[in-house]
């Protein structure tokens, strides 16, 4: 009865196979056909190169104060895109807040990803009482406005970028874990994994050989539609005053001092927000078209 | 080389399984929160012989699949135990890790039950791999399995699912269901969703199997027509109990309980002269929530008398290796057709 293993060919004698490209690779495939994605996608990532290299491109002083050419307006001699209340330039400080920006936006959106993945595929997958205790606890932070609890844990917390990350994580964690646990719970229910069950394969590596890849992708799509929310929370909080302090230029706290300079010159002082939108508008339809494009049947 | 292998423990007369008094309940909420169970499998036992394909037939909601993921220890059952080979599943004797090897299971959803994720070759080594075996020899394995169920592994091994027709992904899913060596392979509704051609392909690609590695079935489906192509005995279910277990010769020429008399005469006829004219059974079968008393198919059994409604009829042999429950076939049960005789088999509720 037993098949005998004697004629199997070693590896060097076996024919190559012919082999089809893997679910990413067509996904790939697809988002590379898409104009829209790659237009985003290019914005994106200038942006980020904006950020990691931003320092050494910037022509002006970013720091450097002057009480004679303050609020100038763009297209000013030496001030390309004006200056700010403390007759800082502006251009200087737009190209090197993406730094501050893009991490504050980033950052709690990775980590939450790793945590709330974790969480949420372990109640998906165990189900039952683990999976109830877990996701009712979750659904309490979920309860809150993420604004508002984003404000509370940071003001309770106090000011700083660190606090403000953490804050930020937290907020988003019950998010990307709910996800994750819809996901996971869709997928449990498969043949596939009651015929991996049945092959005798313990529950961590049914999840981490049969689960994982089916419901990372779904929750990645997910969290970078939460990174263009994570930006705008994080802009907010330094506008109240809750994460980035001066003068290290970030966007969102450029925005909320220049607010006062609205009436007196509006184009400058719409320049941070006008950079806020165009990344989380990116993000956001990145994330769409990532969507879109891992809809293919697979 | 072949860390796989089992041997064989009880000898050929031995049963390869045999289930006792397996039941399986699942709660429910009923109507105004009311908390009620589910009778899926209600007090069931058969043996399977060494080498015989057992054929389990019933209509939808009968506890045909429910059964099948007891055996496969995929739920666990409320009461009753599963010998495997003289040992006892899920006890020192035979731990479930060691019975999972040598008992396997296909599929009905040839789509579903492939991980849309890895290739097809990925998906039958994963089994092996658990078991041990190094990624090189279980792929080789796979290769050879692929082979085997006549899917040539040079052009299918690093396919998705997706790219295969629902008839080679059945393929695919036996190969990995052997990729363990099985003694038992479980086969739930496995080629009910080929259409009719295929569905004869994989038959007989599932008999040859049989044959040249020498296993044994259960095979469940709903299709009187395949089941007898298949079986050497056949069981018949009904609400989740056992109505009648025999030879599949006798079973379709000398049916004992009316249910199974009534499912064969509803089976579709190749002869538009022999059509079936008027439906043998009407309406859904009860709820398995609260099934009637006595005999669970009085309700809808054209010789149901008083003593159907009272008494519970068990399996009494109705013949060589032939078992129906019926009270029709017991003697001095109470039922005016009952064979007259002495003896006292009477049940009570």
């Amino acid at each position: 009865m037993n098949m005998s293993l004697t004629n199997i060919p070693s590896p060097a004698q076996m024919v190559p196979i012919e082999t089809s490209p893997g679910y990413w690779t067509s996904v790939g495939r697809r988002l590379a056909r898409d104009k829209v994605a790659l237009l985003v996608g290019g914005i994106i990532l200038a942006l980020v190169l904006l950020a990691l290299l931003g320092q050494y491109l910037t022509l002006g002083d970013p720091y450097g104060t002057s009480m004679f050419k303050r609020l100038r307006p763009i297209g000013t001699e030496g001030f390309p895109l004006g200056s700010d209340e403390l007759g800082r330039d502006m251009l200087s400080r737009l190209m090197l807040g993406a730094r501050l920006s893009l991490f504050m936006g980033i950052t709690p959106v990775i980590l939450a990803f790793f945590i709330g993945s974790a969480v949420g595929i372990f109640a998906g997958y165990a189900g039952g009482l683990a999976n109830a205790l877990i996701m009712r606890t979750v659904d309490i932070f979920y309860a809150f406005p993420s604004v508002l609890l984003a404000i509370a844990l940071s003001g309770a917390l106090g000011a700083g970028i660190d606090n403000a990350l953490l804050s930020l994580t937290l907020v988003f964690v019950p998010q990307i874990a709910r996800v994750a646990e819809s996901v996971t719970t869709q997928v449990r229910s498969r043949d596939y994994i009651e015929a991996a069950r049945a092959s005798g394969a313990s529950a961590f590596t049914i999840i981490r050989t049969q689960v994982l890849g089916n419901v990372l992708g779904p929750i990645f799509v997910f969290a970078t539609g939460l990174i263009s929310v994570c930006m705008i929370l994080a802009s907010g909080l330094s506008f109240l005053g809750l994460g980035v302090r001066p003068p290290e230029p970030e966007w969102g706290l450029m925005l909320n001092t220049l607010r006062t300079a609205i009436y007196t010159q509006p184009w400058v002082a719409a320049l941070p927000g006008l950079m806020i939108f165009m990344t989380s508008i990116s993000f956001n339809i990145l994330a769409d078209r990532l969507r879109a494009a891992m809809a293919i049947r697979s | 080389m072949n860390a796989l292998v089992t041997p064989d423990l009880g000898g050929p007369a031995q049963p390869l399984l045999k289930v006792s008094s397996l039941v399986k309940h699942f709660p429910v909420k009923g109507p105004l929160g009311k908390k009620a169970v589910v009778r899926a499998v209600d007090n069931i036992s058969f043996t399977v012989q060494k080498g015989e394909t057992l054929g389990v037939v019933g209509e939808s909601g009968c506890g045909k699949s429910t059964t099948a993921r007891v055996l496969m220890q995929l739920i666990t059952q409320d009461r009753g135990e599963l010998i495997f080979d003289a040992a006892e599943v899920n006890s020192h004797q035979l731990p479930l890790r060691d019975f999972r090897r040598q008992v396997q299971m296909v599929f009905q959803d040839s789509y579903s039950s492939l991980n849309p994720r890895l290739t097809i070759e990925q998906s039958i080594a994963f089994g092996p791999r658990v078991h041990g075996l190094s990624p090189a020899v279980a792929l080789a394995r796979a290769r050879e399995l692929l082979a085997k169920v006549g899917l040539e592994p040079v052009r299918f091994a690093g396919r998705y699912p997706h790219e295969l027709s629902g008839g080679q992904r059945q393929r695919v899913n036996i190969a990995r269901a052997l990729a363990l060596e099985p003694r038992l392979v479980v086969l739930d509704e496995a080629v009910s969703a080929l259409d009719k051609s295929v569905e004869a392909q994989v038959l007989n690609l599932l008999l040859d199997l049989k044959k040249s590695l020498d296993l044994t079935y259960v095979f469940i489906s709903h299709d009187l027509h395949v089941v007898r192509y298949m079986s050497d005995r056949i069981l018949v279910m009904y609400l989740g109990e056992v109505v009648e277990i025999g030879p599949a010769e006798a079973l379709f020429t000398r049916a004992a309980h009316p249910y199974t008399r009534a499912l064969l005469s509803s089976m579709p006829s190749m002869d538009p002269a022999q059509r079936t004219l008027a439906s043998p059974l009407t309406g859904d079968p009860p709820s398995p929530i609260d099934p009637p008393s006595g005999c669970r198919f009085h309700t809808r059994c054209p010789h149901a008398e008083a003593a159907c409604r009272i008494s519970k009829p068990l399996l009494f042999p109705t013949g060589e290796h032939h078992e129906a429950a019926c009270l029709m076939s017991i003697p001095s049960s109470g039922h005016s057709r009952s064979p007259r005789g002495d003896q006292s088999m009477r049940h009570t509720p």
